[in-house]
Parts: C-alpha cells; structure tokens; sequence
C-alpha cells in the first residue's frame, strides 16, 4: 500500500472527493499541508485575503453548485476569523468542509501560540466537527466529514488538525475508503408515503392554495418537481428569501418573494389560505410574522429533510419528513396516476382575488423626475442589462431586499445571498466562488456602501484570478436598512448610521487594478450598465448614488399577522 | 413536565459537550445528567432529566436526534419506567439526634456507611422524590453536606434501548 505524510493524505483525500478548489489562507500550523499542495495540481489554492472571505467564497461555490466548498486556515486567528462565514453557512444550510490547523497535539490545552479550541468555538454553528487524534485516521475523517456536510440538511463540517499529525517524516499506509459507515447517521432518504397521499388529498380539496418553497427546494434540486407540481394543480407560488428561483420569477403563477419585505399579493394570498403547502422552508420569523396571527384559516403541510424544522415555531397539520423532490415528484406521480382534479371554480375565484392584490401593486415606489435615483431603479437596470441571466449575489441591507423584489430569478442557485444570518460582507467573496465555479457566466455583486467595505480586500484577490465581477455598489452613503428601521421606529434619530466619510470607490477600484464607474444621475444608468457589462474580462466596479432617505416597502408591521404590511411611509394595510 | 431522556452516544471525546451545548445553545434546561460507558465500551449511556411541555420535549429529542454522535434515544417518562438517584450526605449526628436520624435512614432504607462521633455519612438509593422526602424528614438544619448522582433510568418491562 502507498505510504503518505498527514499532510499528504489530506491533500489526496481532497483529490478523491473529486475538489477543484480550496479558498484558504497560510500559517504556521497548516505549513505542511500547504507544502503537500505546493506539490500536486489536481486541486486548486485560491489565496483569499482574510479567512472569512475564504469561508464565503467557498460558501459561494456551493451554493451555485451544489458541491461542498472546501477552506484551509490556521489556527488561531485564522480559525477564527472563519467563524462568521461557517456561521453564515449553517442557518443557510451549504455544505461546506474547513480543515484548519491546530497546535502539535502534545501542546493543546497549554496555551501554546496561536491555540484556540476550534471545536469548542465552532460547535454551534458547524453541523459535525472532528478533531484528528491519530494520522491514520485522516482519509475516514476527510470521507465523512464530505458525506455528513452533503447529506440530509446539508452545512459546515470542521476536521482540525494539529501540526504534528501532518508531518513529512512519519508515513502511513494511504487507502481512500469507497463507502462511509456510520451507526450513528442516517439521513431520511424517502417521505412516509402515507403523509404523501394525505397531502395530496388535502392539496385537492383546497379552494385557496398557497405552495410556499424555501431554500431547501434550491438546495435539495426540488425546483423542477415543484415547478411541474404548480403548473399542474395551477397553484400560486411564492418563494422565501433563499428560495428565489426555485420557481421561475416571470411565471404567471410567481407571486415572488413572501415575508417581511415580501410582496403584498405573496402576503395577502397567505393571509387567506386555507392550504399552505410549505416545502423545504422552515417558517422563520422572517417569514411569520406574529406566529399566533399567522394564517389562520390555513391547513399546513410542511415538507422538510430536518425533522427538527417541522412544527418548531408553526404547528404542522401534515407534516412529512424527507427530500423535498422525492417528496414532490412523488406527489406529482400521485396526480398522475390516481387522476384527480382541484376544485377548478374555487381555483378560478382564488386567482381573481389573487390578480386583484397583483394589480394593486404593492412594489410601487415613487420617482422624482429632478430628484435622485431610486436603488430600485438600478436593480432593475440591472436585469435589463442582464437579461435576468446573471448569477447575483448581495450583501445585506436595503440593497439585499431591492435585487430580492426586483430581480426575477429564472432558475435555481442563480441568487446567492446570507438569507439566515444576514452577514454584510457576503457579497463579494460569494461571488468569487460563483465565479470560480462558472469562469464564463456573467457575476453580479449587489452590495452596498457599508457591506463591501466589510470584505474589500477581496478587490485583490479577485485582481490576482483574473475574476470580471461586476460589482452594483447602491450607495445610499448611509446603512440604509438600519436607518429605515431608525425612522420608522426611532423617531428618525440616525443613532450612528451614517457613516461621514467614504472612500472614492472609483479610486480604490483603481488601485486594486480594476475598473470604477460612478453613476450619479438616472440618466447616466442604462448606458454605464452596457458599458460595463461589455468589459467582459474585467472588474468592474459601479458606485452608483442614490436617495438615501429610500425605504423599502412592503414592510411588516410588527406583532401583526402576514398581512398587515406598511405599503409606503404613509399607507399601510 | 417533567422527563427522563435516556440517550446512547458513541464513547469518543467531544460528544458530551455536544450535548451539553445543545441545550445551553437552545435555551433548555437540564437539571440532571449522568453518563458512564455501557457494557459495550464503544457506547455511552447518558440520563438526563429536563423540563418542558411537550413541543419542548419533541425539540429538544428532535435536535438531540441530529446530534451526530447520538446513535438512539428515548424519553422513559412516555412508558413505565424505573428510575434511582444516589445520595451521599453527611448528617449532624450528636446527642438524641444520633439515635434520631439513625431511626430515619431506616425507615428510608437507607444505609450509614461511615460514623464519627459528630457525624454520620448515609447512602440512599431511590428516586428524586424519595430523595428529597428524606432530606426534609431529616430536617435540613441537620444536613451539612449533600451529593447526589443524578438520575439514571430504564424502562420496565422487556424493552431495550440498544443498538
Ligand atoms: C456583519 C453585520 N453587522 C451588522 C449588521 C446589521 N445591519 C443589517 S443591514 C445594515 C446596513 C447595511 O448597510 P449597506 O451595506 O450600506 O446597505 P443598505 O441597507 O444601505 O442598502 C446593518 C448594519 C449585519 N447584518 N451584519
Ligand atoms: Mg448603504
């Protein structure tokens, strides 16, 4: 058998679970490792320029893929700063591995330099985590560490390393397992058939339906079955936050987004229900509102892999275990097969109720023909200059809510953003990872003045890979979302939301060797979008200015049930 | 209510923390917990004893359920069920009260398993409600040190819980 270092074994096992890139950062504890790397060319090093950038660049990668992102750091510090990113990517579900060095193990315990307890400071936010204790171990470490962090509710698995079970000197016996055995782990593979058929039941007696998909539906590859499954019975849709492009955003049956900032035809179609078929969503508060108004008259079934997602904060009448597709093309069959037809007349009454709520048009926003640009009307000259085909993914903030409202997302894994933790700083390093995964598709980062400053640094990195990203910076020169909540809750007192001064962003592209475009006036939008959008191999960054005194509407009122809404500064429902 | 949830884990470093920090990180309460290996030292047994309604209790399992260390559980309180707490303590034992507490243990069936002139150290074996009967008819001024083992608990009858 082929004899190889610890750090040698790491690096194959990355190789035969098939990586193609590791978003990482060198230091002492994972030199070895990194010296293995130096010498192979199968798996690819993209050297970031802070680790969290690491964490969500990989985080990036899997979400528009589908396939585990994979980050090395070091110990100490750089395990730490990786803390936010794995963080990010467990409330959001992504599969995600982090190798990060540790301390010889004949050190841990001492506070030896650069020592932190990576398993105790990431044991709530990793979904496993393994410590290796014996360098034989690594090839089964690395094996489940890829199977726990892709199967069943996929997120971040931890392998820490101490630096002496990586060293050149001591050899051992290399042999990859084929398959994982765990007693302890066995993700449900199939929904209890039974639950499938009275959910269908009930899917056929509704007279006012809601089918409401989550990110479980992107990132279990529901999309297709749910998209047949709507078109069938002609039931609505509406997408969660992280669910965007599950279903397509210009079909007729999209509602678009629901919740918070959700539409108000999304919202109100909720409200009324008396059906509510949830599948792969986990009913946030984001989503509910008060859970003791939410939707009162609706029967709930709830599709989810995670058991502990069903019933925690909304009882479910129907619950069902399982992959979300499984589940929905197994519901699509049903259909097929038994026959069976919704109540056409009540479907009908329900859509021209629906249409009435679309035609009041809840995502309306006023325009001042002398007055500043409107962020919205950037998003939107974004999908135009996109043709709604570019991979987006967003910062946090106002900015976040407008490319949620006003992009319609065609296909799955196309909007990629920190839905549950909401983390400013996602923006750019995610698209790193989009743009690694897909050299040649078009990548676009809407952010903010706030959020890109939290991972700036990364103008380098993406100079260093040669990565054209087009970076929408909607400058509202303040943090527009917590000054929105400052107006309507606190009275418009601006208590340190505003930051007083900011970098010439078209300079500081500059710098880091990229392209800048400012954008003051409306006029000016269209025609800077081509521009940059035909600058095909090269950064560009876009500072585009706009009203900062912009709210974004619908907004929950706060305690109230899903329909109860602020429309505009002045109307609500 | 209260519930004795009895879980077998894999024996390996880390997994209690993990446990522990799941009901920390959660916001659950636990009042007891033990663990020793079973006879099968790859596994341990844990008891723990919580409080909740029941949509608390089927979090708290669910989540313990995704806990990848945790190969199977069960909340003895929904069937029959033995449960035992060991108690150690150390009573004040001088003058009439000597004879006293030594009538009490008796009566609980306990044992005295080390004597001084001022002090008798008991064991008492039973559940936490026997347990907390013999502290208060011993009288707590008497007692000056108390340890306890926590619950541990099977279910009654020819149900298992193994692999
Ligand atoms: C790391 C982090 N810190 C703080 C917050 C709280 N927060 C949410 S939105 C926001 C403002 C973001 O400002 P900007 O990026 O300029 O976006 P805008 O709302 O102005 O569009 C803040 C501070 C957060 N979500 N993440
Ligand atoms: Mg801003």
């Amino acid at each position: 058998m082929e004899m190889l270092s610890g750090a040698e074994m790491v690096v194959r096992a990355l190789q035969e679970e098939g990586v193609e890139y590791i978003f990482g950062y060198p230091g002492g504890s994972v030199l070895h490792i990194y010296d293995a790397l130096f010498q192979q060319d199968k798996v690819s090093h993209i050297l970031v320029r802070h680790e969290q950038a690491a964490t969500h660049a990989a985080d990036g990668y899997a979400r528009a893929t589908g396939k585990p992102g994979v980050v090395m750091v070091t110990s100490g510090p750089g395990a730490t700063n990786a803390i936010t990113g794995m963080a990010t990517a467990f409330m959001d579900s992504i599969p995600m591995v982090v190798l990060s060095g540790q301390v010889r193990s004949d050190w841990i315990g001492d506070d030896a330099f650069q020592e932190t307890d990576m398993i105790g400071v990431s044991r709530p936010v990793v979904k496993h985590s393994f410590m290796v204790r014996d360098p034989k171990d690594i090839p089964e470490i690395v094996k489940k560490a890829f199977y726990i962090a892709s199967t069943g509710r996929p997120g971040p698995v931890l392998i820490d390393i101490p630096k002496d079970h990586t060293a050149p000197n001591k050899t051992f016996p290399f042999e990859y397992p084929k398959k994982v055995k765990m007693r302890s782990y066995a993700p449900v593979t199939r929904g209890h058939s039974g639950q499938i058929r009275k959910a269908v039941e009930e899917l056929l007696k509704a007279k006012r339906p809601v089918i409401y998909a989550g990110g479980g539906v992107v990132q279990g590859e529901a999309s297709e079955g749910l998209t047949a499954l709507a078109h069938k019975l002609n039931f609505p849709v509406t997408n969660t936050l992280m669910g965007l492009g599950g279903f397509p955003g210009e079909d007729r049956q999209c509602l678009g987004m629901l919740g918070m900032h959700g539409t108000y035809e999304a919202n109100m179609a909720m409200h009324s229900a008396d059906v509510i078929l949830a599948a792969g969503a986990r009913l946030d508060d984001r989503v509910t509102n008060n859970v003791k108004k939410f939707c009162p008259g609706a029967k709930i079934i709830h599709i989810d892999i995670d058991p502990a997602s069903i019933s925690k904060n909304i009882l479910a009448h129907i619950p069902i275990v399982g992959p979300v597709k499984q589940v929905l093309d197994d519901m699509l069959e049903m259909l097929n097969e038994h026959g069976g037809e919704p109540d056409q007349k009540a479907l009908e009454r329900w859509w021209q109720e629906i249409e009435g709520w679309r035609e009041f048009h809840g995502l309306r926003y006023e325009v001042d023909e002398n007055g500043q640009m409107k962020p919205q009307q950037v998003v939107q000259a974004l999908y135009k200059a996109t043709n709604g085909d570019a991979y987006v993914t967003s910062d946090v903030g106002q900015h976040q809510m407008f490319a949620a409202q006003f992009y319609k997302y065609k296909r799955p894994r196309q909007w990629i953003n920190s839905g549950g933790l909401g983390t400013m700083g996602f923006g750019l390093p995610s698209a790193m990872g989009v743009q690694f995964a897909y050299p040649d598709a078009v990548v676009a980062c809407v952010t903010g003045e706030g959020s890109i400053q939290m991972n700036i640094q990364e103008l380098s990195t993406c100079l260093q890979y040669g990565l054209p990203i087009k970076i929408i910076n909607i400058n509202n020169q303040a943090l527009g979302m917590v000054r929105q909540w400052q107006d309507m809750q606190y009275g418009g007192r601006h208590s340190q939301s505003n930051m007083e001064s900011l970098p010439d962003f078209v300079k500081l592209a500059e710098s880091y060797g990229h392209v800048g475009i400012r954008v003051d006036r409306f006029e000016d939008l269209e025609g800077a979008m081509n521009e940059a959008f035909s600058l095909k191999d090269r950064l560009v960054f876009m500072d585009i200015y706009v009203d900062p005194n912009e709210h974004v509407y619908p907004m929950h009122i706060a305690e109230g049930s899903m329909r109860d809404m602020w429309l505009s500064k002045t109307e609500r429902t | 209510m209260r519930r004795i949830i009895s879980i077998l884990m894999e024996n390996e470093p880390g997994a209690l923390s993990r446990v522990v920090g799941l009901f920390s990180q959660r916001g659950y309460n636990i009042e007891t917990l033990t663990v020793a290996p079973t006879e099968d030292e790859t596994l341990s047994r844990l008891t723990m004893t919580t409080n909740g309604d029941d949509n608390k209790i089927e979090q708290i399992t669910k989540h313990l359920n995704k806990l990848i260390e945790v190969v199977k559980l069960v909340d003895l309180t929904e069937g029959a069920h033995i449960e035992r707490e060991i108690m150690l303590m150390k009573v004040k034992a001088t003058g009439a009260q000597r004879a006293e507490v030594k009538r009490t243990v008796d009566i609980f069936r306990g044992q005295i398993v080390d004597v001084t002139s001022t002090v008798y150290t008991v064991q008492l074996t039973g559940t936490t409600d026997k347990l907390e009967a013999f502290i208060n008819a011993v009288g707590e001024t008497q007692v000056l040190e108390v340890v306890r083992s926590g619950v541990s608990g099977i279910a009654r009858g020819e149900k298992v819980l193994s692999l």
